[in-house]
C-alpha cells in the first residue's frame, strides 16, 4: 500500500509539473528517459506475475504487457539512435523507478489471488498514472516531431492496456 | 435504332452473364492503433484483410463471431461468413474499434 502510494506520488509529482511547465522545462532527451523507464517498470511488473502467478488471465494479460512494452521501447531505442539523442537520467525517472521496485517489494509478500488482485489493481492505477503525465507533460513538452508521434502512439498504447487490465480487474470479481 | 436496341441487349445479356457473387478482398490497415476504414461493407464470400503496421500484435475480434490475430508487420485475413453487422475490437486494446457490415 506504502508503495503504490509512492508510486502515485511521483506521479502526482510529475503531473503538478505540468502546471509549472514554465519553470520545470522536460527536455526530449529527458522525456525519453522517462517514457522508456515507464515500459521498463511494466515489462519488470509483467516478470514478476510470470514468476508468480498461476491464473491463465493474468498470465496472459503479463504476456501481453511484455510482448507490446518491450516492442514499443525497441522502437523507442531506434528512434533515439536515429536522432542522435542521448536519454538523459532525470529526477521523475528516479523517482518512478524507486517507487515501482517499492510496489515489486510489495508485490512479492503476495501469492495466489491476493498477488493477482493487486498486481492487476497497480496495473490499473499505473497505466491511468502514465496516461496523465503523457498527456499534460510528455507529449505538450516534446519538441522533437518524431518523438511526439511516439509518445502519442504510446498514449494509445497505455489507454488500451488501461481498458484491458480494467477488464482483466472486472472478470476477477 | 434496331442495331443499337440489339448492342445493348448483347451489352445486358453480358453483365447478367457475370457471376453474381465475385468475391472481392477488402483491405484494411492498422496503423498506431487506428483501424482505417473504421467501417467497412463486404458481402457474404469477401475476404478482408488486415495489415498491421505497428510493431504490436493486434486482434480483430467479434465475441462470438471470429477472433483474427494479426502479428506485427504481418496480414491476416477472414473469409466473410454470414450477413449483419459485426462491432469488433483488439482483445490487446480494447479502445481499438470497428465496424463490419456485411450483405447477402
Amino acid at each position: 500500500m506504502y508503495a503504490r502510494l509512492t508510486s502515485a506520488l511521483a506521479f502526482a509529482c510529475l503531473i503538478s509539473g505540468a502546471a509549472l511547465a514554465a519553470d520545470t522545462k522536460v527536455t526530449d532527451p529527458q522525456i525519453a528517459h522517462i517514457a522508456y523507464t515507464a515500459g521498463v517498470i511494466d515489462i519488470e511488473a509483467a516478470k514478476q506475475a510470470l514468476k508468480i502467478s498461476k491464473d491463465k488471465e493474468v498470465i496472459s494479460f503479463a504476456n501481453d504487457m511484455l510482448r507490446d512494452h518491450e516492442a514499443v521501447n525497441q522502437q523507442a531505442l531506434d528512434l533515439v539512435k536515429k536522432l542522435k539523442v542521448t536519454p538523459e537520467d532525470n529526477d521523475t525517472s528516479r523517482a518512478l523507478t524507486k517507487a515501482a521496485t517499492e510496489e515489486r517489494e510489495e508485490l512479492a509478500k503476495l501469492s495466489g489471488a491476493d498477488f493477482d488482485k493487486a498486481y492487476v489493481a497497480n496495473e490499473v492505477a499505473y497505466h491511468k498514472q502514465v496516461n496523465g503525465a503523457l498527456e499534460t507533460l510528455l507529449i505538450p513538452s516534446a519538441k522533437n516531431a518524431e518523438l511526439k508521434d511516439l509518445l502519442e502512439t504510446g498514449l494509445k498504447l497505455f489507454q488500451g492496456h488501461q481498458q484491458h487490465a480494467e477488464h482483466v480487474a472486472a472478470m476477477m470479481k | 435504332m434496331q442495331t443499337l436496341s440489339l448492342g445493348a441487349l448483347c451489352g445486358l445479356a453480358l453483365i447478367l452473364a457475370v457471376p453474381p457473387a465475385q468475391a472481392e478482398t477488402i483491405r484494411i490497415t492498422i496503423d498506431k492503433l487506428v483501424f482505417s476504414p473504421v467501417e467497412i461493407s463486404a458481402a457474404v464470400g469477401d475476404v478482408i484483410e488486415w495489415q498491421n503496421n505497428d510493431v504490436m500484435a493486434h486482434t480483430a475480434t467479434a465475441k462470438g463471431d471470429f477472433d483474427v490475430v494479426i502479428p506485427p508487420k504481418k496480414t491476416a485475413t477472414l473469409t466473410v461468413g454470414k450477413a449483419g453487422t459485426f462491432d469488433y475490437y483488439c482483445r490487446f486494446h480494447p479502445n481499438m474499434k470497428a465496424r463490419l457490415q456485411v450483405r447477402q
